[in-house]
């Protein structure tokens, strides 16, 4: 079959020559479904972008062809190309908060193209937008064109995005990372959605994704990315099955897989941590001069135990509940009801002595490495600012504990560093061992990987429960993804709407789930599995 | 990795310590007293006796710069401290404590934005007397809701940042997570907002010497200077050239400084070769 795109030696490269793109070559035939996997860095997004010649400012296209049936896109003229966007070529980006115009009706930017390129009247368009909304599963099609972007979640924008990008029946659909920013089980929906929408049309598509999940889950064939080049080249299935480069391998590697199962705890052993029925409420506000906003219950009577060397993943979607309720587990947000117990005695918040013997013992990762390191402090002295509140240490003392916590979380040497000249992987290690280097009895971890690559990912999540295993501090561990849990978890916790509606061992959540929350979960969570044998 | 210091920021900082030297210099030696005044030599042109000229009554020009240096750069300096340490405590404590107190303080704060920076100096003026102090605290009392409406803001989006919350984590009382988390990251929009404020400052003093709340004469400052040039600017055109020159040099040399502060004092710029 003749391919409908294909990109032959293109390569991208700075001011300066730098190449960020180096010779990729791919072909997509009408109608498949190829995915450019990599992680950050490597290239891909820019790679597909330099398909429409949509680079950002400093780069430009260096060498290489882009051929759409006859034309080559990178020698087209600017006027015949932007033809071409839009009705050939349809893209979606990755940040569903931002690519919706937030000052026009929604109606109004999915009529634009329309009228734009198959010159339809304004009553064509409108009932062509109601018709492409009601096929993405927009409840109120009419209410939907009349209502502006910032009405809507991020899931549900992401269809509008969709919807009108495939309004034009476009040949070929550039999606990337669509539906990184969203939680695994709108990802599904929305995935689901964009590749049967593109079946119906003979859409080919080309996904960017760091996710293999979705490869194995949507592709036909995929072409693996790394430093700027094409490593691996492939049907999906036969590259994720039998990787032949060291680079695939190592991400097929870190896909979501189950670590060995938990010794059994003693029954007896008294919990480090207790939640007894914890309410919270986010109170609503009212007033002269404000909008009015309703009261939220964040977390609606959730009770859980957690044990020394333990951990427990608590699972669900977005607006589960599941982050309010570990920092609700720290104190960082007032109970309305119920109570948090630590080692057996409630915690008394109005007596400094009991406030601090909690804190000094329980510590928080967080999920953003990003924003959670004082830009201003050096990696030292932000490992070392925990230990400032034990008078019994010295300024050497600290600096030997400070630099022994850095040789365990394989960061030894960089102390002397700002956070900024760290990558995210580094940044999330500084933030873990400034969690652990006072040796907590128990660590809430709210997603601390999910703003990490896959292969970093796995070395992070490695790296905690080695740390984990050598010092048995308690962990409640936050994430959307139960995938991401499996590697770590020995208990799962599954919430939704503020409950618990469903608590086990590892190995029984997820083998035998008997909520069906859980088993969408499941379903939705990408893996390897998913791969016919 | 240490970047070489940039041209812009050399010539700031030079004019700057001209600034400084010569006001060092003006305390111990002038070519001639300030404030002597020599009936026989007014409005002598610029020459080699008097190398900036004399003034209506005969004072040497280049040696009342000298000296106006000196006050102009006290007055001004202390101004903008004192409008930044008290503007700048207010704004920290409003924005990191929120709530009522912040609703308190801005409600007053707003109030007094709400008066032109001079005429509110004009009115502490008139309860603090015009002298040197004076001008200090009524400019001072003047600038600092501007640093605290600054300060403010910055301090609402830091207060939310994650590393603060790791702060309280840790185990820090609030007082401690306030210095040491949310106050140095307020630094740099105060930087180049005090740079302005010094521009300013050296301006309003010249305008309220203008008005005669300023530095009582005989005492010269750049301002008062500038003023008294002006029933002279066409016959002895010197008289405002030399002052105005001064002014306008020494904003340029703050405002310089203040860019390169600025960029220096945020580790995410100093580290990238």
């Amino acid at each position: 079959m003749s391919a409908l795109l294909s990109v032959e030696g293109l390569s991208v490269e700075v001011q300066g020559g730098r190449r960020v793109v180096d010779e990729v070559s791919f072909a997509i035939a009408p109608g498949r479904f190829r995915a450019l996997v990599g992680e950050s860095g490597s290239g891909k997004t820019m790679a597909a972008r330099a398909v429409l010649r949509l680079l950002p400012p400093g780069l430009r296209i260096a060498a290489g062809a882009v051929r759409l049936g006859g034309d080559d896109l990178t020698a087209l003229p600017d006027p015949a190309l932007r033809q071409l966007r839009g009705p050939s070529i349809g893209m979606v980006f990755q940040e569903p908060m931002v690519s919706l115009n937030p000052a026009i009706r929604i109606g109004a930017q999915m009529q634009e193209a329309l009228i734009l390129h198959r010159r339809l009247s304004r009553a064509e368009a409108e009932a062509a937008a109601r018709a492409m909304l009601a096929r993405v599963q927009i409840g109120d099609p009419d209410r939907c064109l009349a209502a502006f972007p910032h009405e809507f979640s991020g899931g549900m924008r992401q269809r509008i995005m969709i919807a009108s990008v495939m309004l034009l029946r476009p040949a070929l659909l550039i999606a990337d990372e669509p539906t990184t920013a969203l939680d695994t089980l709108t990802q599904r929906e929305v995935l689901d959605l964009m590749t049967g929408l593109a079946r119906e049309q003979g859409t080919a598509v080309l996904l960017i994704t760091h996710n293999l999940g979705l490869v194995a889950r949507y592709a036909d064939s995929v072409s693996v990315m790394r430093d700027g080049r094409v490593v691996e080249d492939g049907d999906a299935r036969a590259v994720l099955a039998a990787p032949k480069h060291g680079y695939t391998a190592a991400l097929v590697d870190a896909l979501p897989r189950r670590g060995a199962a938990a010794p059994p705890r003693r029954e007896d052993e008294a919990p480090v941590i207790e939640a007894r029925d914890v309410v919270v409420r986010f109170p609503g506000r009212g007033g002269l001069f404000r909008r009015a906003v309703p009261e939220v219950q964040a977390v609606r009577g959730v009770s859980l135990a957690v044990k020394p060397g333990e951990t427990v993943a608590v699972v669900g979607g977005s607006g589960s509940g599941k982050t309010t309720f570990g920092r609700a587990l720290l104190g960082l947000v007032k109970l309305a009801g119920g109570e948090v117990r630590f080692r057996g005695a409630p915690i008394d918040w109005s007596d400094r002595a009991s406030r601090l013997r909690f804190r000094m013992a329980c510590q928080l990762v967080f999920q953003d490495p990003y924003s959670s390191l004082d830009p201003r402090m050096r990696v030292d002295a932000i490992v070392e600012e925990p230990l400032k509140l034990l008078p019994e240490l010295d300024r050497d003392a600290r600096m030997r504990r400070v630099g022994a916590m850095l040789e365990e979380v394989g960061l030894a040497g960089y102390g002397a560093r700002f956070p900024h000249a760290l990558s995210g992987g580094q940044r999330q290690r500084v933030a873990i061992a400034r969690a652990l280097v006072r040796d907590p009895a128990f660590v809430v971890a709210d997603e601390p990987v999910s703003a990490l690559d896959m292969t970093i990912q796995k070395q992070v999540l490695d790296l905690f429960a080695r740390l984990q295993r050598e010092r048995g501090f308690a962990c409640v561990f936050v994430s959307h993804d139960l995938g991401a849990v499996e590697r770590i978890a020995d208990r799962i916790a599954v919430m939704q709407d503020g409950r618990i509606v469903e608590e086990g061992p590892r190995d029984a959540v997820l083998d035998a789930p008997r909520h069906p929350y859980t088993r969408a979960l499941l379903s939705a969570s990408p893996r390897l599995e998913v791969l016919p044998a | 990795m240490r970047r070489p210091v940039p041209l812009n920021a050399l010539i700031g900082g030079s004019l700057i310590g001209l600034l400084v030297l010569t006001a060092a210099v003006a305390l111990v030696w002038t070519p001639y007293d300030p404030l002597a005044v020599n009936l026989r030599a007014r409005m002598v042109p610029p020459g080699a006796a008097y190398p900036l000229g004399t003034d209506e009554f005969g004072r040497d020009v280049l040696s009342r710069l000298m000296a106006g240096a000196a006050s102009s750069t006290i007055v001004s300096l202390a101004t903008v401290a004192f409008a930044v340490v008290a503007g700048g405590t207010l704004g920290l404590v409003a924005g990191f404590l929120r709530g009522w107190t912040d609703r308190a303080l801005m409600a007053v704060n707003d109030a007094l934005l709400a008066f032109p920076g001079i005429l509110l100096a004009l009115g502490f003026l008139v309860v603090f007397g015009a002298s040197k102090w004076g001008i200090v605290i009524a400019l001072g009392l003047a600038y600092a809701p501007s640093v605290a409406r600054v300060v403010r803001g910055t301090v609402l989006s830091i207060r939310e940042r994650e590393y603060v919350e790791a702060s309280r984590v840790i185990g820090n009382p609030e007082h401690v997570t306030l210095w040491r988390h949310v106050a140095p990251n307020c630094i740099a929009p105060v930087a180049v907002l005090a740079t302005s404020m010094f521009g300013w400052v050296l301006l309003s003093e010249s305008a309220l010497s203008f008005l005669g709340l300023g530095v009582p004469p005989p005492a010269p400052t750049w301002g008062n200077m500038l003023a008294g040039s002006r029933p002279f600017m066409e016959s002895a055109v010197w008289l405002g050239i030399a002052p105005g020159l001064c002014i306008a040099l020494s904003l340029l040399g703050i405002n310089l400084l203040g860019d390169w502060l600025r960029d220096r004092l945020d580790p995410r710029m100093a580290v990238h070769a």
